[in-house]
């Protein structure tokens, strides 16, 4: 374990000068995450675009499937969520701990709202036989009054299903990460001068606002 | 103490505000490119990906703070978007030259 001493009222590990080189070094290895988010989700989006370029009347009729008034309500709410995530940032720059308590807690609740409506749309799916890839049920789809003009639909919703489902845990883990900030928020942890987790969670966040932002004319408008 | 606050640039309430307001307002106009976008064709996909592109922008520069982030930060975060486009180029160039030998694909 690295020893550590406090320097303008922060803990600072030994191995930094202060509190600033800290905090910049952190935050620095925040964004070398990001990279690798960009990076993750990227491959996922290049490969839609290219197999979207190879079969479009395929992807046309995937993406009918889809309701793009969800998917409108959902950007609505990401978006607010952003504002509040970086307002709880805000909140702590100016050293006022109960409302960042709010902000982040309204961000949960967005997020929450978001998770929601994506279980709807899924276990509508699912109801009518919509599957990733092979999985793809066209028996209960003709049931369902589908006629399906590409058998092999499932491409399409292999990359839905794979692109918003990897999207979806990164809003759980969100969640999780920004319950988690604001209970330390609760106990006062934080203050003008130390705030780093919360910066941190907010750029995640962000990134998870950042790729919806994509997402949504990619899967639902674009088809 | 004081110089701390410097550095670390606190944006004003009122900014974080209007580039919400911004992004509520692109996805509108998303949507309402949407609705007409038997009028916008060829371009509907381009304009969409367009108005995605503004709204990445103002998330990355205010809301990540990117605007007033260290240089090395930056450098960092678009080197990301360097890779991924190398990676559509190099891809894009393997599968369509397989299409039109009429090989593999």
């Amino acid at each position: 374990m690295s020893t550590s001493r406090v320097v303008n009222g922060v803990n600072v590990a030994s191995h930094y000068r202060d509190e600033k080189h800290q905090y910049a070094s952190n935050k620095e290895g925040i964004w070398l995450f990001m990279v690798t988010e960009i990076l993750m989700f990227g491959g996922l989006f290049v490969g839609y675009i290219i197999y979207h370029s190879m079969y479009p009347e395929l992807f046309a009729e995937g993406a009918s499937f889809l309701d793009w008034r969800l998917g409108f309500i959902n950007t609505l709410v990401l978006i607010f969520s952003s504002l509040t995530m970086a307002l709880g940032i805000y909140y702590n720059q100016i050293s006022q701990p109960k409302k960042a308590t709010w902000a982040l807690a309204i961000t949960l609740i967005c997020a929450a709202t978001f998770m929601v409506i994506k279980y709807f749309e899924y276990t509508h799916k699912f109801h009518i036989g919509i599957f990733p890839g092979a999985m793809l049920n066209l028996e209960t789809l003709k049931e369902h009054g589908y006629n399906i003009q590409h058998p092999n639909l499932g491409l399409y919703f292999g990359f839905y299903f794979c692109m918003s489902g990897l999207h979806g845990i990164h809003v759980l883990i969100g969640m999780g990460l920004i319950a988690w900030v604001m209970i330390k928020n609760m106990k006062r942890e934080f203050n003008a001068n130390y705030y780093t987790p919360v910066e941190g969670v907010g750029i995640f966040w962000h990134i998870v606002d950042l790729i919806w932002i994509f997402l949504f004319p990619l899967l639902y408008l674009v088809g | 103490m004081a110089q701390h606050h410097d550095e670390n640039h606190i944006t004003p309430l009122n900014t974080y505000l209007k580039v919400a307001g911004g992004l509520f307002l692109l996805t509108f106009l998303t949507i309402g490119a949407h609705a007409i976008r038997e009028h916008l064709q060829p371009f509907s996909a381009l304009i969409a990906f367009a108005i995605a592109g503004v709204k990445a922008y103002l998330v990355m520069a205010w809301f990540m703070h990117l605007k007033y982030d260290t240089v090395s930060n930056r450098i960092i975060f678009a080197t990301g978007f360097f890779f991924l486009a190398l990676l559509f180029a190099i891809s894009s160039l393997d599968i369509f030259t397989r299409i039109y030998q009429g090989s593999v694909l």
